[in-house]
């Protein structure tokens, strides 16, 4: 009996000494505190709930144009607050249709190349030896790759489209989720954590997911939100090349490569769209910033 | 150090086969080229014809043979629009690209130094807090937009600069400061991490205290071992712009380079320039690679190529 005691002490003292998540109110107590933080925050959610409302609230059908409404500027036509494009629809609407796309885009592709990573990154710092070799090897490769250029080539084979974007990102995303999670894992592989694990027989994959994954999620978060910023980067700049979304689909992207024909008249229409861009990217990228502090505050003054 | 090189450059050639392979598949296994170059209304034969004029109706074995022993000679095949040797077609366009991120990278690397240098020796001033937000700006617009607008202010409504294409310098400010912005962000925020870093060692109050000036003691001591960092950052950033941002800011700008090829082969489908320009980028960028590894003894000496 004195002995299970002594088991369950210690057991609360090694999940305590992880870092991990603050509880949620301190944490919202810490954001109020950083106003930047808490701007992004902000921004971020109005940004989200404008996506998944598009269909209610965005004023007009963001693809249907009207021929005697073309290229008016902002305020100069009732009912378009920030004008209307080449071929007469409203800015406000595709703008909300457009953010829906971005943010779409950013999260699944994420979503894949973190998965995609993160396992391969526990699985070359648990496995070590060859595998580790291999892995990691592989990582180096894929880094040293012309990314955009490798994902121009794809999506020109396979056909522009939504899905292929995807995966030509995903395809250019997952080393740096592996890198990073592999660094930790190693940090922890010996730890006694693990070796209790593994000395109850629990099963190495298992352990990688169960007892290592949640203790490295925090970092693995920051960066996902680094990752989808540089996604929603890459997806505008691939359609504004025209090799990504496209029309008549709104993207923020595609509506600057649209825009660009007319804009030394049109200034609207490219100006909008890429303050969007600009601002959905650095507001997750200050989030982002905020969070490696808040949740890990050795890390403290590092950002400033 | 003869071994580490060999080492370096093996590692190299694996990555350029590995690109040249991957777009090889790609283009070859998955792309049909014969839909994009000939009308809707072609007939069967001139499908065939065209097919086997271009050399892809051969078994993919025989295209993947003949491919490789082709690199092997410097010949990628001719271009299929140009009519010329693809590698040639490629590098002809080079010049132009290294020397325009040639001059970004230096107007990036004239600013971010310094001002990474000064905001770590005062955090938290104003400067501090100017320059991180300014940089994390610079990180965060995408800069083909950016581009686009600086020509609306600077080329549209005041005229001071040409809008687009190739002359005097002035056609070249916009297309620079446009390229230097996003690595100017990056590098100035390692600089001033990499120093914060630097001048928290006992090195650093070593210096100080035999009484050697401050501009010393961080020029010569701290800078210096915050070097790998800074060269390394500037490094990926260099392969960055020749791989990824040339390819846009080249195309708004209307600009001869390595980047507008890029586009254009690709929207020609003309697959042995897109070949042959992934081979030449990817060696660039595994070139640039391999000069940062080579300043790290310069750096710290310890690092004697191991």
């Amino acid at each position: 009996m004195a002995n299970l005691t002594v088991a369950l002490d210690q057991s609360v003292d090694i999940r305590d000494s992880r870092p991990r998540f603050y509880g949620l109110r301190r944490l919202a107590r810490k954001m109020v505190k950083d106003r930047l933080a808490l701007f992004a925050f902000i921004f971020l959610i109005l940004i989200f709930l404008m996506s998944i409302l598009a269909p209610l609230i965005s004023p007009y059908d963001p693809t249907t144009g009207d021929i005697f409404n073309r290229l008016k500027a902002p305020g100069v036509s009732p009912g378009h607050i920030l004008g209307t494009d080449a071929l007469g629809r409203d800015m406000v609407s595709r703008l909300i249709w457009g953010g829906r796309v971005s943010l779409r885009v950013g999260f699944i592709t994420v979503v894949f190349s973190s998965a995609v990573g993160v396992f391969l990154g526990l699985l070359a710092g648990y496995a070590g030896g060859k595998t580790d070799t291999i892995i990691m090897g592989l990582v180096d490769i894929q880094f040293a790759f012309p990314g955009m250029l490798v994902a121009l080539v794809f999506v020109m084979v396979l056909g522009p489209s939504e899905l292929h974007l995807i995966e030509a990102f995903a395809f250019n995303g997952w080393m740096v989720f592996a890198r990073l999670a592999r660094s930790l894992v190693v940090t922890f592989r010996d730890g006694p954590m693990v070796e209790a694990a593994k000395a109850i027989g629990v099963r190495p994959i298992k352990v990688m997911l169960k007892h290592i994954l949640p203790n490295i999620l925090a970092p693995i978060t920051t960066l996902f939100v680094l990752e989808v910023a540089r996604i929603i980067g890459a997806e505008a700049m691939m359609s504004f090349l025209g090799y990504g979304i496209q029309p008549p689909t709104a993207s923020w992207g595609l509506m600057i490569g649209e825009g660009r024909t007319y804009f030394p008249m049109a200034w609207w229409l490219i100006i909008y769209p890429g303050i969007l861009v600009a601002a959905t990217v650095l507001a997750l990228n200050v989030f982002s910033n905020w969070l490696t502090t808040a949740v890990d505050p050795l890390q403290k003054g590092q950002s400033g | 150090m003869a071994q580490y090189i060999l080492r370096k450059l093996l590692g190299a050639v694996v990555v350029i086969a590995g690109v040249s392979l991957l777009v090889f598949i790609l283009t070859r296994v998955i792309g049909n080229p014969v839909d994009v170059m000939l009308p809707l209304n072609a007939t069967a034969a001139d499908r065939v014809r065209l097919a086997h004029q271009l050399g892809i109706d051969k078994p993919i074995l025989t295209q993947l043979g003949e491919f490789i022993t082709g690199v092997f000679h410097g010949n990628f095949g001719e271009s299929w629009y140009e009519q010329q040797p693809a590698l040639s077609v490629a590098l002809e366009r080079l010049p132009f690209t290294l020397e325009l991120s040639g001059i970004a990278m230096a107007l990036a690397l004239i600013f971010a130094i310094p001002l990474g240098v000064l905001s770590a020796l005062r955090p938290r001033s104003l400067l501090d807090k100017v320059t991180s937000t300014l940089s994390m700006f610079g990180i965060c617009v995408p800069n083909f937009w950016l581009g686009l607008v600086l020509i609306l202010i600077f080329a549209n409504t005041l005229h001071w600069l040409p809008t687009s294409g190739v002359g005097d310098w002035r056609y070249l400010v916009l297309p620079a400061i446009t390229m230097a912005v996003l690595p100017l962000g990056r590098i100035t925020q390692i600089v001033r991490t990499a120093m914060l870093e630097q001048l928290r060692e006992p090195y650093v109050v070593t210096a100080r205290s035999k009484g050697l000036l401050e501009f010393w003691v961080v020029v010569r001591h701290a800078l210096k071992n915050a070097g790998i960092s800074i060269v390394t950052m500037s490094g990926w950033e260099l392969g960055r712009i020749i791989a990824g941002y040339a390819i846009a800011i080249e195309a708004v700008f209307g600009l001869p380079g390595i980047g507008s090829l890029v586009v254009d082969s690709i929207g020609q489908q003309d697959f042995p320039l897109i070949q042959a320009l992934t081979f030449v980028i990817a060696t660039c960028i595994t070139l640039i690679n391999l000069l940062i590894d080579m300043t790290y003894p310069f750096f710290n000496p310890r690092l004697k190529f191991k």
